[in-house]
């Protein structure tokens, strides 16, 4: 469970025709559009899974406006769509965030994951939908100061926590795991829920109440109200809980209420944006920046709608120009998949 | 198509400084949706409705608590996610506006996260 990141690796830069940022559903797409023109695309997307917003935020929802599909969840268009990119071999770089995307001397682009992987590509494909996913920060007074220090939203090394007094907060799996893999680390461990009901797996519940009825673990019912501490050292918090308000003393706090999208650093990379979305032509779905498309969601045009559809469309023309950038001088013909031999042989179907 | 005001239900949202906005929408409509359809501050609505993000929370006045009913399990699991959960906690986006509702009163938290 530990997410021992390795070491920013000295390896040397990806060598690739794109790079396509973000995993939902037209992110997935562009992988078959750009497959299709003979461009090779690794995909980076901040989450541990592909799917984006489909896979993360409704799963198991249907969505009903899919071209011919009158009903499907979110998990099934993902698992579709993977399965329709297959033939394309794109590379998957999951649970890593582009931090720095900048234009190199020779016109390609260079791109820097927070995990230290590098690319340098001929494109880039914005899909990134409404950002990053980042962990929801709790509303508290003064928050900020203990941030990566004693606040923390996801553990690195557990043995930065050892003999520790930690608090940890939320009612689902990542709240009740971690107070199962620290219990034997921490010097005491808080378990804080608003509800005395938890959403995680039957067999963690029951592995938590017992460390209760042990006195291993403290559940408390309520929520934090403030953090106090010196500089970015957390030393108490503040519970209101039924009974009332009561400060315990804590070193560290661990705060899990689900994600939430942010732009993140897309807004550094010097594209023009307009409130937070990335302004485009609607013949190539191309940024200020020659290279650099942006698609689906993240995206802004006169008339455009945020539907999954629009985004497939997009993806469609961008991969046109993007094959003008990846092969210079080379005639690009329209054909069909269903008539095309050249396109089915790409598709391993003939 | 026309719809006569009289079959619009008025809603009072009250933000966290009291400061108060009354919207009228057309039943069948969410709470979060008439929030979002007549720019209401505070009410984010990060997924669209799906009862998938909790940036849609409101505090129902106490005298209609009885009216809009209580959270169902899937609501009341996404509340986790929300901040400053009190009794009279709801996600908008799963409250349907009905004629019943006309007159509701609603305070916005003071962040959504």
């Amino acid at each position: 469970m530990s997410t021992d990141a390795s070491p920013a690796a000295a390896a040397a830069p990806i060598e690739t025709d794109a790079v396509i940022i973000g995993a939902g559903p037209v992110g997935l797409f562009a992988v078959f559009e750009l497959g299709l023109v003979d461009i090779k695309a690794h995909v980076i997307d901040i989450l541990d899974k592909p799917g984006g917003q489909c896979a993360e935020l409704y799963p198991e929802k249907p969505i009903y406006d899919i071209p011919a599909l009158p009903t499907v969840t979110g998990q099934e268009l993902t698992d579709r769509l993977l399965e329709q990119i297959k033939p394309f071999g794109a590379e998957f770089h999951l649970g890593e965030r582009v931090d720095v995307l900048q234009r190199l001397p020779d016109g390609r682009f260079n791109l820097k994951t927070d995990a230290g992987t590098e690319f340098n590509t001929k494109v880039v494909v914005i899909a990134a939908g409404g950002g990053s996913f980042t962990p929801k920060r709790p509303p508290l007074a003064g928050i900020e100061a203990f941030e990566g220090t004693s606040v923390l939203y996801s553990v690195r090394r557990m043995e930065a926590l050892r003999d520790k007094r930690v608090l940890i907060v939320g009612g689902g799996d990542s709240a009740l795991d971690w107070t199962l893999a620290l219990q034997p680390v921490a010097k005491s461990i808080t378990l804080l829920h608003r509800r005395d009901e938890f959403r995680a797996a039957p067999n963690s519940v029951q592995k938590m109440r017992q460390l209760v009825e042990t006195g291993d673990v403290r559940l408390m019912i309520g929520q934090v109200t403030s953090l106090d501490g010196t500089g970015n050292q957390l030393e108490g918090a503040t519970v209101k809980t039924k009974e009332g308000e009561e400060r315990i003393g804590v070193d560290a706090m661990l705060p899990f209420f689900g994600l939430t999208m942010k732009l993140g650093p897309v807004a550094e990379w010097g594209l023009a944006l307009n409130e937070n979305l990335i302004p485009v032509d609607t013949e190539k779905f191309e940024t200020s920046e020659q290279g650099i498309f942006a698609v689906g969601d993240i995206n802004t045009y006169p008339g455009k709608l945020k539907l999954i559809l629009s985004g497939f469309h997009e993806v469609a023309l961008m991969a046109q120009q993007a094959h003008k950038y990846v092969y210079p001088g080379k005639k690009l013909m329209f054909q069909y998949t269903t008539s095309s031999s050249n396109l089915q042989k790409k598709l391993g179907v003939s | 198509m026309k719809v006569r005001a009289s079959t619009m239900v008025k809603i009072t949202f009250i933000q966290p400084d009291d400061s108060e906005q009354v919207v009228e929408a057309e039943p069948g409509v969410t709470l979060m949706e008439a929030a979002k359809l007549n720019d209401v501050p505070g009410i984010e609505a990060e997924c669209g409705g799906a009862c998938a993000c909790a940036t849609c929370h409101v505090y129902v006045d106490d005298a209609w608590r009885e009216k809009t009913g209580v959270p169902a399990q899937m609501e009341e699991d996404m509340l986790d996610f929300a901040f400053d959960v009190r009794e009279t906690s709801r996600l908008s986006c799963q409250i349907k506006l009905t004629p019943e509702l006309d007159g509701l009163v609603v305070r916005v938290p003071a962040k959504q996260f």
